[in-house]
């Protein structure tokens, strides 16, 4: 039998250090759904996910009462429209957006990723007018998520849709200025996006998938925290151990979670995503274990070599407690969501060019930054440029998730609540960059992608 | 099915009486009970068969809460897959 003491690990991590499930996301194929009638499409669209989608909140909420682990989301994740919507009659493909929250909505979910596009070598007539459509779509709905893929490190960089990028996120923020821009929040614009990503707001239900599959992605930044509190003054290498040791056991429980899933919805499983995603609530925060790992405050030096010790013993101990690995798998650094990281901005030890530098190291990229509201569009296209020649030249993922908040400027404090959470506004630099960025074209596929 | 109950708390007179009293009523086996105290708290595993539960696995999950509240203890009804999967290959 398991013993006290195994019991009790496993609640204390339940009760007292915020392990949970993060999210189960049911990614739909809609690739039967394209019709040149867009209301015809948009029915399909709407039956499609709601037939398929019925049972996953119910589901996951008797998974949740059964073995006592909480399940924070349950999600869905569709192709990306721009395929979808392309061989319809219309350029603004709002309306598609419109359909996903409404069906989002009635099988209760709290996001629905996937008005997307992949733009790393050009566009099609379709990822044009669903890129044109973003701000309207993110604007007028509450549960849509958008990601726009604009590299890859076998294709480079499409430094077209870089600049595009820039002035949409700027029309973005205009179109919620009254919310702080919240619907940059639901943007993501990514070099090399995993097509199987359960989270959000990234997800998207790539090319390659079947046509339906339940991926998971699970948490728990204070169950590390907590065992790394057992091990003070340890060297490095036990470091590594203990999270490597712990990542093993919240995979192990998220596979469980996913394999139940999948077979309470006859739904294939697809994959366990290890990331370590944090949340606003305090012990819930990844700035907090790098600062349990030996650093004053997250963002002075060292923070890099921490956050590559984290990030490596998690995916380390994580494989091997599930059979099917993939999504992004890292460690998360969204600022706003991460009460550690909020205070590290907030008291001026982590700035917007440490991020950069941690996000070589970590699974994703500039998450959920608040910059001035006067930030030009071509400064945010020049910040997703850097980014994105950090995951093309890498071989790994990163995005941008940024929000030039209308109206405040640096040192104001935004408030978006609920799992977005809060954040000062960063400093950035003022120098332009407009005249890199109007040069347009494509930086060249790196010599590290010529493999074959 | 097998599901693991945990009962948390300071320990006093009648706790597994209290417990086992709802377990007999919902005709659920007692498989094995191990009970210690940990870090000066009171501690209690039982491995229960509930497989023959009269109820739900909700309703009597609630009615052991319930209890557990009314003797200042925390119970948690568990799957025991949940602990297997953790802490076993």
């Amino acid at each position: 039998m398991i013993t006290p003491f195994e019991v009790v690990e496993t609640i204390r991590m339940i009760q007292e250090e915020n392990l949970d499930i993060r999210t189960i996301t049911m990614g739909i194929s809609l690739r039967d759904c394209c019709d040149p009638d867009t209301d015809k499409a948009c029915r399909k669209i709407y039956e499609k996910i709601v037939n398929k989608a019925e049972k996953l909140v119910k589901t996951g909420e008797a998974i949740q009462k059964e073995y006592g682990i909480p399940i924070i989301n349950k999600r869905i994740s569709v192709t990306p429209i721009s395929i979808i919507a392309e061989c319809g009659n219309t350029d603004n493909y709002t309306l598609f957006a419109q359909t996903m929250d409404k069906a989002a909505s009635v099988v209760g979910v709290n996001f629905i990723g996937g008005f997307s596009a992949l733009v790393h070598k050009g566009f099609t007539k379709g990822d044009r007018a669903l890129i044109n459509s973003v701000p309207e779509a993110l604007s007028t709905t509450g549960r849509v998520c958008s990601s726009i893929n604009i590299g890859t490190t076998k294709a480079g960089i499409n430094m077209d849709a870089v600049k595009e990028m820039g002035t949409v996120i700027k029309k973005c923020a205009k179109l919620t200025e009254n919310q702080n821009g919240i619907a940059c929040a639901k943007l993501v614009v990514f070099a090399n996006a995993p097509e199987d990503n359960p989270f959000m707001a990234g997800a998207y239900h790539g090319i390659g998938e079947p046509e339906t599959v339940i991926n998971v992605g699970v948490s728990g930044p204070g169950a590390v925290k907590s065992a790394l509190q057992k091990v003070k003054g340890a060297d490095l290498g036990t470091v590594a151990e203990t999270i490597k040791k712990t990542a093993f056991k919240i995979t192990r429980m998220g596979q469980l979670v996913a394999l139940e899933a999948s077979r309470r919805l006859n739904v294939p499983f697809g994959i366990v995503d290890l990331s370590l995603a944090p949340t606003p609530a305090v012990g819930d925060s990844v700035a907090r274990i790098l600062e349990e790992m030996g650093l004053e405050v997250c963002g002075t030096h060292g923070t890099t070599a921490a956050l590559a010790v984290l990030n490596d013993a998690v995916k380390k101990g994580g494989t091997m407690a599930s059979s099917h690995v993939g999504g992004l798998s890292g460690s998360f650094i969204p600022v706003s969501e991460d009460e550690g990281m909020i205070y590290a901005v907030n008291n001026g030890f982590l700035t917007l060019d440490k991020l950069e530098a941690m996000t070589c190291v970590c699974s994703v990229g500039l998450d959920m930054i608040v910059v001035p509201g006067n930030t030009s569009a071509q400064t945010i296209s020049a910040i997703i440029a850097d980014e994105a020649a950090i995951g093309v030249v890498n071989n790994k993922t990163t995005a941008v998730r940024i929000i030039p908040a209308p109206g405040k400027k640096e040192g104001d404090y935004v408030e978006f609540g609920g799992l977005l959470g809060s954040s000062p506004v960063m400093k950035i630099n003022s120098a332009s960059s407009s005249r890199f960025i109007d040069r347009g074209g494509r930086i060249p596929a790196p010599l590290g992608s010529l493999r074959n | 099915m097998r599901a693991v109950l945990t009962v948390i708390g300071k320990d006093r007179i009648g706790i597994i009486a209290a417990i086992s009293s709802i377990l007999a009523e919902s005709n659920v086996n007692i498989l094995d009970i191990n009970q210690t105290i940990m870090q000066d708290i009171f501690t209690m595993v039982m491995l229960t068969d509930i497989s023959k539960n009269k109820e739900s696995f909700e309703v009597l999950s609630k009615k052991l809460e319930k209890k557990g509240e009314e003797i200042a203890m925390k119970v948690t009804l568990q799957h025991e897959d949940i602990f297997n999967s953790m802490h076993r290959i």
